[in-house]
């Protein structure tokens, strides 16, 4: 074990019975809630849509507090700590995304849909094959989002309490998922809400309080701490530059744009992001929920700035680096450090923001799978199997089981995927929600002529070519950073597969539709475009 | 009666027949109304993603003239990422004025009409 882990594991373990105290405060609180809100939850639209009575502020702050995922705080800052400059354009992206979903996604969806994304995808479509799809896609992308969440409670735990066995990870990783499927179960949509309103408050405290530590050791000096990051990283002004991560190929150049294209079309095609929508009352709620959520996401990322370039000017780069090779811990060493090494207060620093970073990971993790059992009940269960014969508390007892089946595999697959940077990982489910789901929902609402063929052809096409390309990137294999290191089937050259893959999704589905001889149903594109621009008959 | 087969509304009363549906398609004022929707949000989504591209792609292939300081450490791609924020804090509420204003009276009129049985 490297020095930098040790000592912050020691830093730590000296105070372990506050982190566990905070941490259990935290667990115990959410529990409450989550009790509370399942007394609450009577029927499927209690479970999947909280009823659809929070308001336009309460939903922003939960969306922003599903956004703001372990990649935003963790990865962001640590990517920035280490590449400087190209680690902003995580966060560039991840913002400018937003327009998309506010001007052509969130409104026509809350008006057309009942509980899923599916409903919108199948609305005027054959059902069964297509929900058969949504679901599929929707399961597949919040698999790799979760992904990324457990990589995330794996590496905080290391830090924290200086547990690198296997045995010991796998463990938290197992409590991390026990806790989502009781959270999911009990309190549904209802109490997932306000379990992530609460994340994001505490979030947002803890990011607030960490700017103001690092611009008050910079005398709000903003360049004198971009010079210092500089400076300490040992690569001089080209740490403020491009180029650092992404530089210093054309091959890494394309990877650079790639991810660029995921990031900014992902996010109107997250699921769980989509059903978030359904929880308030109108479309026009939905609208200025995307407002509060960008407002209250800008500002975030923001302050991810000053930490990040914080950490780069605070930290030797070596620590970094030795205590996770991605950077995820970047973040809560500078906790650390800002309360000064050794001391009480760089402790109870460091416990705290690494508390409220796994409160982030349970509550975003608890959204993921409330938005993948959701579709399996409600697309799958309900309407393929069922036949739309299921009756309401069927559909829900479905989706319950549903969570403990998606939370046994998001178990199993975290321990894979420990050392990815948590980051990256989250750009491969943008990547794949970008080309699955994006084009099939834009489609759907502005395309008068897109059918069933074209529906199944853009998801499943774009789906399947955006995680065939990740299986064969350096992601998975080839590279020493990579999931299997030792093994090496890697024959695409990018770790993300937006550039081919979006592009092929909206090429296919729209193949698919000319290529089919079947009608689209006049009727039925009547009814979805003058529901979702107006609101006729929605729920 | 939540889930039945879908699009499930068709079994409430007062939901609006497909015929109801067509007609309000074809009627000028929806026109208007789809015309106002898509006018702005269209041309405003290919401009906002054409400038993040255009930064996406300065960082990539213009890294000196990226480079270049602008005032103390603050360099060009500094200054264009936060210009990145603030147009979108711009946009977002540029297109909610446009939706308060040109959408949603138009929108609810429609929706009431058509609730109402019109």
């Amino acid at each position: 074990m490297s020095p930098a882990v040790l000592l912050a594991a020691g830093e730590a373990s000296k105070h372990r019975p506050l982190i566990v105290t905070l941490f259990a405060v935290f667990v115990a609180a959410t529990l409450v809630i989550t009790v509370w809100a399942g007394r609450q939850t009577r029927n499927a639209a209690d479970f999947y849509a909280g009823g659809r009575q929070f308001t336009a502020f309460q939903n922003g702050l939960a969306v922003s507090g599903d956004y703001m995922s372990a990649a935003s705080f963790l990865g962001i800052a640590g990517a920035i700590a280490l590449f400087g400059y190209d680690g902003f354009l995580y966060s560039i992206g991840f913002l400018v995304a937003w327009l998309v979903a506010l001007l052509l996604v969130a409104e026509p969806l809350r008006n057309s849909g009942r509980y899923t994304m599916g409903d919108v995808l199948a609305y005027r479509m054959r059902q069964r094959p297509v929900r058969t799809a949504a679901g599929t896609s929707t399961i597949v992308v919040s698999i790799f989002y979760l992904l990324a969440q457990m990589a995330g409670a794996g590496v905080l735990v290391s830090l924290l309490l200086g547990i690198t066995s296997d045995g010991g990870k796998i463990g938290i990783v197992a409590l991390v998922g026990v806790l989502m499927i009781v959270y999911v179960t009990i309190g549904g949509m209802k109490g997932t809400t306000w379990v992530q309103m609460v994340k994001a408050v505490l979030l947002i405290a803890g990011a607030l309080l960490l700017t103001f530590l690092v611009l008050l050791k910079f005398h709000f000096n903003l360049s004198d701490l971009l010079g210092k990051a500089a400076a300490n990283t040992g690569k001089g002004s080209a740490f403020l530059e491009p180029g650092l991560k992404y530089g210093a190929t054309g091959t890494s150049k394309l990877d650079f744009l790639s991810l660029g294209i995921a990031l900014v079309l992902g996010t109107a095609g997250l699921p769980h992001i989509l059903i978030r929508f359904y929880t308030v009352p109108t479309a026009k709620a939905a609208r200025k929920s995307v407002n509060w959520a960008i407002g209250l996401i800008g500002a975030f990322y923001l302050m991810t700035l000053a930490l990040g370039f914080g950490a780069a000017a605070l930290i030797k780069p070596d620590e970094i680096i030795a205590s996770n090779k991605a950077g995820n811990t970047a973040a809560p060493l500078l906790a650390l450090h800002l309360g000064g090494t050794g001391s009480d207060w760089g402790a109870i620093l460091l416990a705290s923001i690494s508390a409220v970073a796994f409160a982030t990971i349970l509550a975003v993790v608890a959204g993921l799978t409330l938005a993948s059992s959701s579709s399996f009940a409600h697309d799958i269960y309900a309407n393929v199997i069922k036949k739309g014969q299921a009756s309401e508390k069927q559909e829900v007892n479905a989706a319950r089981w549903a969570t403990v089946g998606i939370g046994a595999v998001s178990i199993a697959l975290g321990a894979l995927a420990r050392d990815l940077n948590v980051a990256g990982l989250v750009a491969l489910a943008f990547a794949v929600a970008a080309s699955a789901n994006l084009p099939t929902i834009l489609y759907s609402l502005f395309w008068k002529r897109f059918t069933t063929s074209g529906a199944l052809w853009s998801i499943y096409g774009g789906l399947v070519t955006a995680v065939g390309l990740v299986l064969f990137s350096p992601v998975v294999s080839g590279k020493e950073t990579s999931m299997f290191p030792h093994a090496d089937f890697h024959w695409f050259p990018l770790e993300n597969p937006g550039l081919i893959s979006i592009p092929v999704g909206f090429l296919l589905g729209w193949l698919g539709t000319l290529l089919s001889k079947e009608q689209p149903d006049p009727g039925k594109y009547a009814e979805l475009e003058v529901r979702s621009l107006t609101g006729t008959g929605a729920h | 009666m939540a889930t039945d087969a879908p699009p499930p509304s068709k079994t409430e009363a007062g939901y609006p027949t497909t015929d109801a549906f067509i007609a309000v398609q074809e009627s000028a004022e929806f026109g208007d109304l789809r015309r106002s929707h898509r006018s702005f949000a269209f041309p405003l989504t290919v401009a906002f993603i054409a400038w993040y591209l255009v930064y996406v792609l300065l960082s990539n292939y213009a890294g000196g003239f990226m480079g270049t300081r602008l005032l103390g450490n603050l360099n060009v791609a500094l200054v264009l990422g936060l210009a990145q924020f603030l147009t979108t804090f711009l946009i977002a509420w540029w297109y909610s004025r446009h939706a308060a204003a040109r959408l949603d009276p138009k929108a609810e009129a429609i929706k009431s009409r058509m609730e109402a049985g019109a």
